[in-house]
């Protein structure tokens, strides 16, 4: 029996600093199998994977590949034993060709490109990928990258293919266009592992499912005989209510009318082209699209961060029934206005937060100049952040711990906490749930509703497409900055909005590679 | 006519130090490494190759003068590339700063040479100014028969074999960095270390080889300025960090491109010089001129950042450490 497995691990342990990432870890990979690893952000099914490629190495444990105990000190120990890992991130060279990016880093001496643009073909042709040679990683989208990726592991050999949230960015098309490659493989007698959180991901594509919980094994199920509700269970450890309560939206007024509005983004692209919509307070509207398709850019026009080219943003204040135009103007000028905007940006820590502070002086970023003109009053600060930390469950040890230290959903929920406090007229949220467990992402979404039916328009920028149709009313979905739609969500369809994602045919270019500074 | 041409001579002369420590920066920063202690490098090849060849000259009886050449260029090599392993290991393994490490070490090169220079200077006796004349004639004995062929030979053929050596470098690099599949993977290491890394090239290992070879080009800038610019003495004037700081800046020029060093360090040799052929001009005003390449590398950078060419630019992780297990 022992022989059929292609990769056994036994007992792998491994720790950064005091963190367990992985604790006594074991788990098997059948030859000719799709074995989904799942579990939620930092259960670390990541980290034991990046053992298996060499990028990290276990504190202790064994690990078998077809039979025999080996140590992997290096990606190349990987690469010999025919193991292959596709990262979340791209490890692909930018400037490079495709071409260049399949050989890097192999044999040494002359470049015989007939030789390889054969090899790469052969490839290309067995398992159905198409790709550019001579095309440049900049130029390409993220599924041409990912294709990439994966002919280069294929190029080197590899019978074991690991995939890390390989649909992460895709649209549903571009997904079973890979699952059908992914078959391919498996027809071919490969191992393929896929990390992932996606449940139906897991319940379409695997033969096998192992659940890891906080670094730890939880256990091994066949695909066939599992459930939605059970994995769930397995993966956060308790039994989880995955409804979200939806109201029907109630009194909507118009609050946010933009106006063919357009505006370029730092590498002079179009980045928003010709957009319009209204948003209703009391509703809210979702906005989908492939990453870099101008969601953050729409989102920052509208919160005056973003210099627009063209095109207007009226804001209708409730209690006085007035119109103001919002461009033109800075954050601080429209909050000295009155409107009361609130914005969770995607960049928490970067945008929304300052990581070495507390939460009381992060709550003092909103409002520092509100009361005290030489010294600073802590005093409503402090209170708001007890409020916070009591109200929405923030696990840290201090209310004056650097927000940096706490986790990623109890980053999210200070800063939701801090916008929602303000009382927002308009609350624009960009992947709220990123990175969030099941049970986060929950309470994330409860804030949310909350906050519509007091009467806020809320602008929901979102990947999760089964969320995002089941939370919102609506659905406006840009395509390469255009808008390609605006779509009732409880009548509309996942395919819909995927081909809407992609309607104008071209792909748009996305910062992949340089935003390496999302948490695992 | 004889002007222009003596302009020429004197930007070759000068183009030629500059593009040795050009082209060793950009074979370290195609590997990451910013080396702003390229000035110190070039002191200390500069000092080791004269301390060296003045030891042999004065011991010997009758100075070979191939000997000559080959203590001065093995000194020079084996003294800069010691100097990068410094840098190397303090940027590489202890993951230091990269600038702080090569301003220091530019700190350190111009201390050291200045400091055993003079004592050379000393111990020379006679005059206080040393002369290595055996060595020196030998790098600056010109082809024979070819440099008297008029202003054709006046142009192309007038100087020593560093020139050309330079120029041969220069290609052999490019060729090197573009069409080799190690010169594939140092530009990987420069570009993406964490890709380069899982496609199994040695990071640390590319690095150090680049950082240390580089070195070692950059250090034979120093021996061709005092062997031939100089004509095989020492001065204590800080000419030498002047010129180290312009190679720097001609990186940036040739945007990293070595066959760009090339003409990028003739003209630069040209803007510099200029002051002396223009007539009329006060202290003053050519102390304006002498300003000009670096005027220029302004501008350079400024068009290549505005156009955003990919290609053009820095390599994308240089000046940062790199560490596999980085969370």
């Amino acid at each position: 029996m022992e022989t059929n497995y292609a990769v056994e691990m036994r007992n792998v342990t491994k720790t950064f600093g005091s963190t367990v990432a992985n604790k006594n870890v074991s788990l098997t990979i059948k030859k000719g199998e799709i074995l989904s690893l799942l579990g939620e952000n930092g259960s670390g099914k990541t980290t034991i994977m990046n053992m298996l490629a060499g990028i990290y190495f276990p504190d202790s444990g064994q690990i078998f590949i077809n039979g025999r105990e080996e140590s992997i000190r290096s990606p190349k120990d990987a690469f010999n034993l025919g193991i292959g890992m596709i990262h979340q991130h791209f490890k692909l060279v930018d400037i490079f060709t495709a071409a260049e990016n399949i050989i890097l880093g192999q044999a040494e001496g002359r470049l015989n490109k007939k030789a390889v643009r054969a090899r790469i073909k052969e490839i290309c042709d067995k398992y159905g990928f198409k790709i550019d040679l001579d095309k440049k990683v900049y130029n390409m989208s993220v599924s041409e990258k990912q294709t990439l990726e994966i002919i280069k592991v294929i190029y080197r050999g590899a019978d074991i293919l690991i995939l890390d949230e390989p649909t992460a960015v895709l649209t549903p098309q571009e997904t079973e266009r890979l699952f059908n490659v992914i078959r391919n493989m498996k027809a071919a007698g490969k191992a393929v592992v896929i990390i992932t959180h996606k449940l139906h991901e897991v319940l379409e594509i695997s033969d096998r499912v192992t659940i890891l919980r906080k670094g730890e094994y939880v256990g091994t199920v066949n695909t066939r005989d599992a459930t939605e509700m059970m994995l769930t269970e397995m993966m956060v450890g308790k039994k989880v209510e995955l409804n979200i309560d939806r109201k029907e939206p109630r009194n909507t007024v118009k609050r946010l009318e933009v106006r063919n509005l357009s505006c370029y983004n730092r590498e002079g692209r179009l980045a928003l082209d010709n957009i319009s919509f209204t948003a209703m307070g009391g509703e809210i509207l979702g906005i989908a699209g492939i990453s870099g398709c101008g969601e953050k850019e729409l989102l920052e026009s509208i919160a005056g961060l973003q210099k627009t080219a063209t095109g207007s943003v009226i804001f209708s204040d409730p209690s006085t029934g007035t119109d103001i135009e919002l461009i033109g103007k800075s954050p601080r000028v429209i909050k000295n206005l009155g409107i009361a905007l609130s914005f969770v940006p995607e960049d928490r820590l970067g945008m929304g937060l300052v990581g070495s502070m507390g939460m009381t002086e992060n709550m003092m970023l909103r409002d520092y100049n509100k009361d005290g003109v030489v010294f600073v009053n802590k005093a409503n600060p402090r209170h708001l952040a007890e409020t916070i930390k009591e109200e929405l469950g923030v696990v840290t040890p201090s209310i004056n711990t650097p927000v940096s230290r706490l986790s990623g959903g109890n980053v999210q929920k200070v800063l939701v906490g801090r916008e929602i406090s303000s009382a927002p007229a308009v609350l624009m949220t960009a992947y709220a749930v990123r990175g969030l467990d099941i049970n986060t992402s929950y309470s994330i979404y409860n804030l949310i509703n909350e906050q519509k039916e007091r009467g806020v328009a809320v602008l929901y920028v979102g990947e999760d497409l089964d969320v995002l149709l089941s939370l919102c009313d609506r659905i406006l979905v840009l395509c390469g900055g255009k808008l390609s739609g605006i779509v009732d969500a409880r009548t509309t369809t996942k395919e819909e909005i995927g081909l809407l994602m992609t309607k104008s045919g071209k792909t748009p270019e996305t910062g992949e590679g340089k935003g390496e500074t999302e948490d695992e | 006519m004889d002007s222009v041409i003596s302009l020429i001579q004197a930007a070759v002369v000068f183009g030629t130090v500059i593009m040795f420590g050009c082209i060793g920066e950009i074979v370290s920063e195609k590997a990451g490494n910013l080396n702003l202690g390229v000035p110190g490098i070039m002191y200390i090849g500069a000092i080791a190759s004269l301390a060296s060849v003045f030891a042999y000259e004065s011991h010997a009886a009758e100075p070979n003068k191939a000997v000559c050449v080959i203590i001065a260029l093995a000194a020079c090599f084996g003294a800069s590339a010691l100097a990068g392993l410094i840098y190397s290991f303090l940027t590489i393994t202890l993951r230091a700063n990269q600038n702080v490490t090569g301003l220091t070490l530019t700190i350190l090169g111009s201390g050291i040479a200045n400091f055993f220079g003079g004592s050379l200077n000393k111990m020379a006796g006679g005059v206080g100014q040393i002369s290595v004349a055996a060595t020196s004639s030998a790098f600056r004995t010109t082809i024979p028969g070819l440099s008297s062929l008029g202003y054709f030979g006046k142009i192309f053929f007038s100087y020593g074999f560093m020139v050309y050596v330079a120029i041969i470098i220069a290609i052999l690099v490019n060729y090197f960095l573009k069409k080799t599949r190690t010169g594939l993977n140092l530009r990987a290491v420069g570009e993406n270390p964490a890709t380069a890394d899982a496609a199994g090239v040695n990071v640390t290992r590319y690095k150090y080889f680049a950082t240390v070879i580089g070195a070692g080009i950059s250090g034979l800038g120093g021996v061709y300025y005092v062997m031939d610019y100089i004509k095989g003495t020492w001065a204590n004037d800080g000419t030498i960090e002047k010129l180290g700081w312009l190679a720097v800046a001609l990186v940036i020029f040739a945007t990293w491109k070595s066959v760009n060093a090339i003409w990028g360090a003739y003209l630069f040799g040209v803007l510099y010089w200029a002051y002396f052929y223009i007539p009329n001009l006060t202290r003053a005003s050519q102390e304006l001129f002498k300003m000009i390449p670096y005027v220029v590398t302004i501008i350079v950078l400024s068009v290549v950042s505005l156009r955003k060419k990919k290609e053009n630019q820095a390599p994308a992780h240089l000046g940062l450490p790199y560490f596999r297990e980085e969370r």
